[in-house]
Parts: C-alpha cells; structure tokens; sequence
C-alpha cells in the first residue's frame, strides 16, 4: 500500500502538470508573469486538473480498499473549550466544578455535556494537544483550516479547496466544497482561485438562494439560445481567450446544477421526522444532516459551523448550550454513517480556533488559548477510541515540542484520502507550496 | 408618513422626467463643457505618450508579433469608464461621445471624468485599499469611510501625490479631524493598555504600498527569494513608527522605541530607524515620520514612482505593468514604459490625473482585445498578452459588475448628482450583490477565476430581476415602448448594455424576437435580451 502510494506520486512528479508549465514560464519570462496559459489549459482539460485525472486513473487501477472520498469538519467558532468538551480535568482546580462521564472505550472520559458523543467514542479518536502560536480568532482560523500560519504575501487554500482541486470530480454536478451556516472566514480557495471557495448555504430549512429560474423553462432556454449568438459574436478574433475566460464553462455548470437532481441532497425535509429528531431540530443539526446527504452525492468537503463558543463570559452556561447543540448532531452524524456503510469512506473533523484557558477569568469566562487544545477525527479509515497526547491537569502551557501541530492533522487526513501531503502546488511568486508542512499521525492510519 | 410621500413625490418626479427625456438625451454636463485639450497637445505629453509607444514597438517588433488593432472608440470608453468610475457609460454618455470631434474624443472622455466626483470617490476606493486595506480596523479610533472621503477630496483637487503621501506617513492628530491620521490608526494596537501602533503593519504598508516591495518575508527572517532583503531593513522601517502612539489629541510621537524580540533568545532590543536603501536621501534630522516621509517620496527614490505608475497601470488596465503589483524587483530587466512614465511622474510634479491619462493616451492603452480582422487566421497568443501587443481581458470585479447592472438599467447617467432615490439604491444593492459576488478584498489584481455562485447570481439574482423586468424607470421598458422600431430597440439595448453596436447577425436574431410583438410581450421580449446581454462573456469581462 505504502509502496504503491510513493510510486503513484513518484509518477506525478515527473508528469509536466499544468501548474510546473506555468512555474517555469513565469520563472524564465522576467517581468511578465501571466498565468494565461494556466487558464487556457484547464479550458482544454475541462475541470479535470492533470493531478486529479492521473488519480482517477490510479483509483481505477488500483481496486481493494475503499478510502476516504469527503471530509465532514464541524467547526467549533469562537473557540470551543477543550476542558468542557474533549479534555476535562474533573476534580482539578482548572475544571471549575465541570465533571467527566465515561465513554463506550475504557479509560476515555468525556466532559458531562456530551452522553450521546461518549456512547460512540469508539469511532473517535481525541488528539488533545494540540498547540499553535495564534490566539486572534482570524489567525488561528487561518491556520486550523489551511494548515499554514497566514502570510502577507498569500493566501493558502484551506483543506476543503485543496481536497476539490486534487480529487476527481466524479459524477458531481452540485459545488464540491459546501460551506453551511458559514462564518466570515468560511473555506477559500486562495491562491488555488476563487473557483474553489465553499458554496455558502444558510439553515437546510430554507431553500438554496438563486438556484431557480426567475422565467419558466421554455423562456430560459430560448434566453440561453440567444445567449449564444452573443458569445460568437464576441469570439470573432478572440476565440481562445474567449474560451480561456471559462465563462461559458461556469455557465453551463451553474445550469447542471440548477436542474440537476442531486439538489434533492440539500433537502433534509426528505428525510424521516425520527431522524431529524437524532441530530437535533437545530440549524447546526440539520447542516450535519445536510452534510450528509452531501457528501453521499460526491461532495469532497463540507464545513458546518457552530458558533458560539468565544465565552469570556459565563463559559460553564454558554457551554452548556452549545454542547446541547453539539452532542446530539455530532453523535447522530457518526451514528448515521456507519448505519449506511459511509464512515468509512468520511471523515470528520471537529475543531476550533483555539481552546480555551485553563484559568477563569473575573466573569466566570475563559480566554483565548492556543497552548494545549483538542482537535476530534473520526472515520475515512482514521482508527477511533484513541486519545494522543495530553495538557497539564494544573493548567500549564504546552511548550511546542510537548504539543501537536496542526500541519500533522492536515498530513494525516490528506493520507486518509490518498494523496501525498509533500504534493505541491504553484503559489504566485512563484513558490511551491506543498499540500501539507506536516508528517500523517500514523497512529491513526490504519 | 412625510418620508414616504416624498418618496412617492420623487417617484412620480423622476418617472415624469424619466418618460419626458428621449432615447437621444442632449445635455451636457457641466464638467464636459470647459474641455481644454490644450495640455494633452502639448510637446512634453505628447513625447511622453510616443515614447511609451515606442517601447512596446520595439518590443512586439523584436518578438515578430502583429499587435492587434486600435479598439472602436466605444470600446476604449467603456475600458476608461470602468476605470476611473467602476460603471459603464450610460446611453446619454455614449450619445454625448457620438457628438464629439473624432479626433479628440478619448483624450476629452478620459479629461472628463478626472474632473467627474464619480471618479475620485471610486479611486479613492481603490487606493484606500492599498493605503488601509479593507478591514473595519479599530473600534473608535478608526474610521475608515472618513480617511476615504478625504482621499477623494484630494483626489478630486490634484493634490500632488508626494504630498499626499508624506501626510499619511507623518500625520498627527485626531482620526476625526485629520482623516489622513486615519492610516496611522489603522493599525493602532489591539492591547487596551498599549497606545502604541503596530509598526510592522506600518512598514509593510510603506514598502508595498509607496515602494513596491515586499519587505514583510524579512519581518522573521531574511527574504528567501530577494537576496537583497535581511530582516534588518524590515526592523529598521518599522522603528520609524516606534514612537507613534495614539492619545487624547490624537496621533503623536512619543518617546517610546522600536523593540524586537530574538525569536531564539527571547531578548528584547531596541531598533534604531533605518532606511533599506538610499540612505544618502534621508534626512538626519527631524521627527521619525517625517524623515521617513521625505525619504519615501524623495525625487531620487526611484522606487517611489514606479510604485505608483505600476499601480495607476494596473488600476487602467486591470493587470500591473510589473506583476505583483506590490513588488517590482529593483535589478531584473523592467519595461521601459515603466520609467519613462516615472520620469514624466516626477517631472510633472506627482500628478496623478496626468499619469492615469498618460496611460489612457497610450497606443497600448486602445488596442483591441481582438486579432485584427484584416489578417485572417492569426491568432492572439500568450506571448501577445505577455507583451501587451493586445488589450487584457480582465474580469470585472464585483463592483464594476454591480455598477454596470445598475447603469445598465438606466438610460441617464448615474451620478451623485443623480436623484437621491437611484444613489441609495445603488449603496445599498452594491454592498449586497458585492458581499455575494465574493469580494477580492486587499489582494486587488489577482485573478482567480469565476464561481458557480457569481453565475447564479447573475442568472437568477433577485438584482438582475429586479433591474430587467417591467417598470417605469427600466432601461429595457422605456427601449421597448420608445424606441421607434425593431433595429433601433436592438441597438440601443447593445449601446445600453455592452456599449457597442450589434453585429448584422446579432440584430437580425433580435429583432425576430421582437418582430411583432406587443405591449406586454414586447417588453418581455426586451427583458429577455438585456438578460442575454448581462449574462454574456462580454459584460462580465473588460476586454
């Protein structure tokens, strides 16, 4: 398997992708540094990029095991605390007064608000120390879901654009990378391009914005005719870079979308009222609901956020909400995916920004702390009821070399999915930039 | 009840005026009146704009490449409109351009909106995103809308450009009454307890911004790619700022320091102000601010200029001359138009309308987008893009779009003179359709390809329907009704929408559809095809 990995990507490397023609264009072309030729020949190509065909390809060869195909990250805003959610210190001083009940894996405890999670702790594994240098919401966002710290002179792709770039489209006509109840800094495609940002969607009751025609469809069509009678008169002279603008491309795929019926998959009233009761008849519930039946269709990735958790304030009651919200969705989700066989094939993530102090401020809050927080993974092959690493129970910093990088989250669910994280892609400058800095968990593969 | 009969009056005002004007409106504005093309004929511009020529010639000559051929004039409008406005000209605009003297018509449409209020509130706008980015910035300290609003002021009035700079770099007082204090505050620290400024937000702002470079790579360690950049000339530019703090009277200079700290030691140490190069042209004396400001903008510092040309360029033409627009590299071989309009740039006193006309004037400036019709089969290749021997094709940002859907609509120019009904709809649908669309934020001239979310938008979004469909003030009502045939309705809808005139084909095809129909169905008709219009290639790109 390790051996077939390394000589796949071996392979790649010396295949000339689209993005090294560009490097070495703008490397030997001085002052110019279009990427024209980038745009041109992803118009060739269609949506396939060379990486994800030559995979395509490989996947086809290859046969055995299922691997992972979509990622599920529950994103925790504001910074969830890990000491009232994945990582209680019960009876210590930092706990102030929060308990632990045990899980379904012996000697893995849970803080109190969490019953139903504990009961399906065997899918989960906990990596509890987990340290970054940013404590500023944006930052550390940054950083979490992008794998990098930010940089002024880029913007990195976060995990969901990197998996959508790399992975074979499939038979996908809705957005491959959905963001639900997003936040302001939901999944970008930075310097991968805008075509790669998450599909904003709000709370599944209410229907997708802009899908459906304001004409009925004999007068869209004739719209769509005429349409064209416009564009030729505009390729005259200009037919490549007409084409190159991919315009009619987005188009054309807006249209698929707009009457394709994988839409049915953002319709969570199609499912049964005792489900829905499971994850909870919250937004956040039904966006994991959502998630599901999104990535059943061939979404890569799906990001539903909670937000919420930023307690300076009364952290014990906000978490107490919040872990309301969570618990039922979180556990349902996992519950649901192995009842379908689709575990295996997602994975989920839940993780915030930072964690949170382990001392109590004057009003009963907890600050910012990025010294010693926990990131949970489930499926996609990822082994479940392990916990990695550990905070302090008096409440010290974890220095670097005690903690967890990020970087390592990242290389590891990018393994789950079959690619190499030291792939790289082609930043602006030009600067290769390698899928993940970090090195795959191998506790975790199996 | 007073606020909605006056909007009902001014609906019924501006429906009357509306229907009382024809599809030919006559006036003039006032700032297209007092054209004096006298400055653009004389030696010094001329000479500057053939020298600019020259150089690409060489340059496509060397290459073997044809360049396209000159833009219709229209064409060359609607790239100047888009701009220096970030709309399309209105029909009365083109109508007016139609009536002007051929030979003189870009330089009097470009000369005109310098002086129009729309340009320099919407340069101010691009230029605030360089000088502050777009982020809301500190609670009370900062007001953003104020530092714009001044911006276009001195925009609007000329002011010399090294002026303009050495005031934001040196500016003291309160962020209310001196707006420019506003790019110091901007980065004020996010600590309560500090009244100090981060200094290194200020010095990568400084060195992209005013210098073209990107000196942040050195703030942890020296640049890895630009050998020339050590983590000390990071520090050095941003002690200038070490001592700024911000207090009851506003931005002054304290006695703090500049004061970093060894990432493997943990020690702190003062920095002393540095400047990374030319230091023979900074002052010795002085307050910090003040020596770097006469640093920065010295005649000498070539940097300074080039900084400015490459992005007035890039504002122009929708690319930088030098990509990225932020970082011109000091040594590798640069495109001699860069400094011959540096030079000019310095010469002429940092005058920033002569510069973006310059531009404007340039053969470059008014290629086509397209291959030249007269020689069959060639076609346009990257190399023709690469050395500018054909027009760009750039897609428009959210706001170009936005403010061509809007102008679209109406036959009248859109203007703050405008009635005030049409300016609060267009604040309040741009910000809207503009957060949707997916703002580019700081990082202006990158290009990053279209999303599935725009298109919907464009398709099905409730600002196209509300801008297409039957109503009194609709461009594509009053074409319908007043346009006195078939021909006529499909070429004013072309002028309207993508500022030219329809193919013979494309006016064939149309004018079937409207062949015939009546009342209703015309106008549904007529709303059909502005849809086409507005969801084409053409509309969403500047070409």
């Amino acid at each position: 398997m390790e051996s077939l990995n390394t000589r796949r990507m071996s392979a790649l490397a010396s295949v000339p992708t689209a993005n090294v023609g560009v490097a070495s264009d703008l490397l030997g072309s001085g002052w110019n540094r279009r990427t024209w030729l980038k745009t041109a020949s992803l118009a060739g190509a269609g949506w396939l990029t060379p990486l994800a065909s030559m995979l395509a390809r490989a996947d086809e060869q290859q046969g055995g095991r299922q691997r992972a195909q979509s990622v599920i990250l529950l994103w925790m805003g504001g910074g969830a605390s890990q000491l009232e959610t994945f990582d209680p210190h019960p009876g210590k001083d930092i706990s102030g007064g929060t308990q632990a009940i045990e899980t379904n894996v012996s000697g893995v405890k849970l803080a109190a608000g969490l019953p139903r999670l504990a009961e399906q702790m065997d899918s989960i594994s906990l990596i509890r120390n987990v340290v970054t240098r940013e404590g500023d919401h944006e930052r550390g966002t940054y950083l979490v879901k992008t794998g990098y710290s930010p940089l002024p002179v880029m913007v990195h792709p976060t995990l969901g654009a990197i998996l959508c770039h790399a992975l074979p489209i499939g038979q996908t006509d809705i957005p491959r990378h959905v963001s639900i109840l997003p936040g302001q800094w939901y999944g970008r495609g930075g310097f991968l391009g805008d075509q790669f940002d998450a599909f904003k969607i709000y709370d599944p009751l209410n229907p997708v914005p802009d899908l459906a025609a304001r004409v009925p469809d004999d007068r869209m069509q004739k719209r769509l005719d005429d349409l064209q009678v416009v564009e030729n008169a505009f390729a005259r002279g200009r037919m490549a870079r007409a084409k190159a603008t991919l315009h009619a491309d987005t188009v054309a795929r807006a249209r698929t979308m707009m009457t394709s019926d994988q839409l049915d998959a953002f319709d969570v009233s199609k499912e049964s009222a005792e489900l829905r009761a499971k994850y909870g008849e919250t937004p956040f519930g039904r966006a994991c609901l959502t998630a599901r039946r999104l990535t059943e269709n061939g979404v890569r990735c799906v990001e539903v956020t909670l937000q919420g958790w930023d307690t300076h304030a009364s952290n014990h009651d906000g978490c107490k909400t919040q872990n309301n919200i969570l618990d039922s969705a979180f556990a349902a989700l996992i519950a649901d995916l192995k009842e379908r066989g689709q575990l295996e094939t997602t994975i989920v993530i839940c993780a915030s920004e930072f964690g949170r102090t382990p001392s109590i401020n004057g009003f009963g809050g907890r600050d910012h702390w990025p010294g010693g927080f926990t990131v949970a993974l489930a499926g996609g092959g990822i082994r479940g009821g392990r916990v990695l690493g550990r905070t302090d129970p008096d409440g010290a910093r974890l220095t670097p070399a005690q903690g967890r990088k990020i970087a390592d989250i990242h290389a590891t669910i990018l393994k789950a999915v079959g690619l190499d994280p030291t792939v790289e892609n082609i930043a602006p400058g030009p600067r290769p930039i390698k899928l993940s800095e970090g090195s795959a968990i191998a506790e975790l593969l199996a | 009840m007073g606020a909605k009969n006056l909007v009902f009056g001014g609906l019924c005002l501006t429906g009357v005026l509306a229907l009382a004007s024809s599809l030919r409106p006559r006036v003039t504005p006032e700032q297209w009146q007092d054209f004096d093309p006298a400055p653009y004929k004389q030696a010094g511009f001329k000479e500057a704009v053939a020298k600019i020529n020259r150089s690409f010639r060489e340059l496509w000559l060397q290459a073997g490449l044809a360049p396209s051929p000159k833009a219709d004039d229209l064409a060359i409008a609607r790239r100047v409109s888009l701009a220096l406005t970030g709309a399309i000209p209105s029909l009365e605009e083109v109508r007016l351009l139609q009536s002007r003297d051929e030979a003189h018509r870009i330089d009097w449409w470009v000369a005109g909106l310098l002086k129009d209020r729309r340009a320099s509130d919407y340069l101010s706008e691009r230029f605030a995103r360089a000088f502050v980015g777009v982020i809301d910035g500190p609670f009370l300290v900062y007001r953003r809308r104020r530092f714009v609003s001044w911006l276009s002021e001195e925009i609007h009035n000329n002011r010399p450009y090294d002026e303009l700079v050495r005031t934001l770099i040196a500016s003291d007082g309160l962020w209310t009454s001196e707006p420019a204090s506003n790019f110091i505050t901007v980065a004020i620290k996010p600590d309560d307890n500090d009244v100090g400024v981060q200094e290194n937000v200020l010095a990568s702002r400084v060195a992209r911004s005013f210098l073209g470079v990107r000196l942040d790579c050195s703030e942890c360690h020296d640049h890895p790619f630009q050998e020339q950049w050590k983590q000390s000339h990071f520090n050095g530019l941003a002690a200038f700022f070490g001592p700024a703090e911000n207090s009851l009277v506003g931005v002054r200079d304290g006695r703090s320091t500049y004061q970093v700290e060894d990432r493997d030691t943990l020690e702190r140490r003062t920095v002393e102000p540095s400047v990374p190069f030319l230091a023979e042209l900074c002052p010795d004396a002085g307050l910090p601010r003040q020596r770097l400001a006469q640093w920065v903008t010295h005649p000498k510092n070539k940097a300074f200029a080039r900084a400015i040309v490459n992005r007035a360029w890039a504002i122009m033409f929708g690319r930088p001359l030098v990509q990225p627009v932020d970082n011109i590299p000091s040594e590798a071989p640069l495109p001699p138009a860069l400094d011959v309009l540096a030079d000019d740039f310095v010469a002429y006193g940092y005058d920033l309308q002569r510069l973006l006309h310059l531009i404007a004037a340039s053969e470059v400036f008014q290629l086509d987008s397209a291959a030249d019709p007269n020689r069959p089969g060639q076609e346009l290749t990257e190399r023709h893009e690469e050395l500018w021997a054909t027009f760009p094709m750039i897609r428009l940002r959210p706001e170009q779009v936005v403010g061509g859907v809007l102008q679209a609509a109406s036959l009248a120019t859109l203007d703050y003179q405008s009635h005030v009904l049409f300016r609060a709809i267009k604040a309040a649908s741009t910000n809207d359709f503009v957060q949707q669309y997916g703002d580019f934020g700081e990082d202006e001239f990158s290009d990053r390809g279209g999303t599935i979310p725009q298109r919907l938008l464009m398709m099905n979004g409730e600002l196209i329907r509300d801008r297409t469909v039957e109503g009194l003030l609709q461009a594509s009502s009053r074409i319908a009704q007043l346009a006195p045939d078939d021909a006529t309705a499909v070429e004013t809808a072309y002028l309207v929408v993508l500022s030219r005139r329809p193919l013979a084909e494309e006016s064939a095809h149309f004018q079937a559809r409207l062949r015939g129909a009546q009342s209703t169905d015309r106008n549904g008709a007529m709303e059909d095809m502005v849809w086409t219009l507005l969801n084409s290639t053409e509309f969403s790109w500047n070409h």
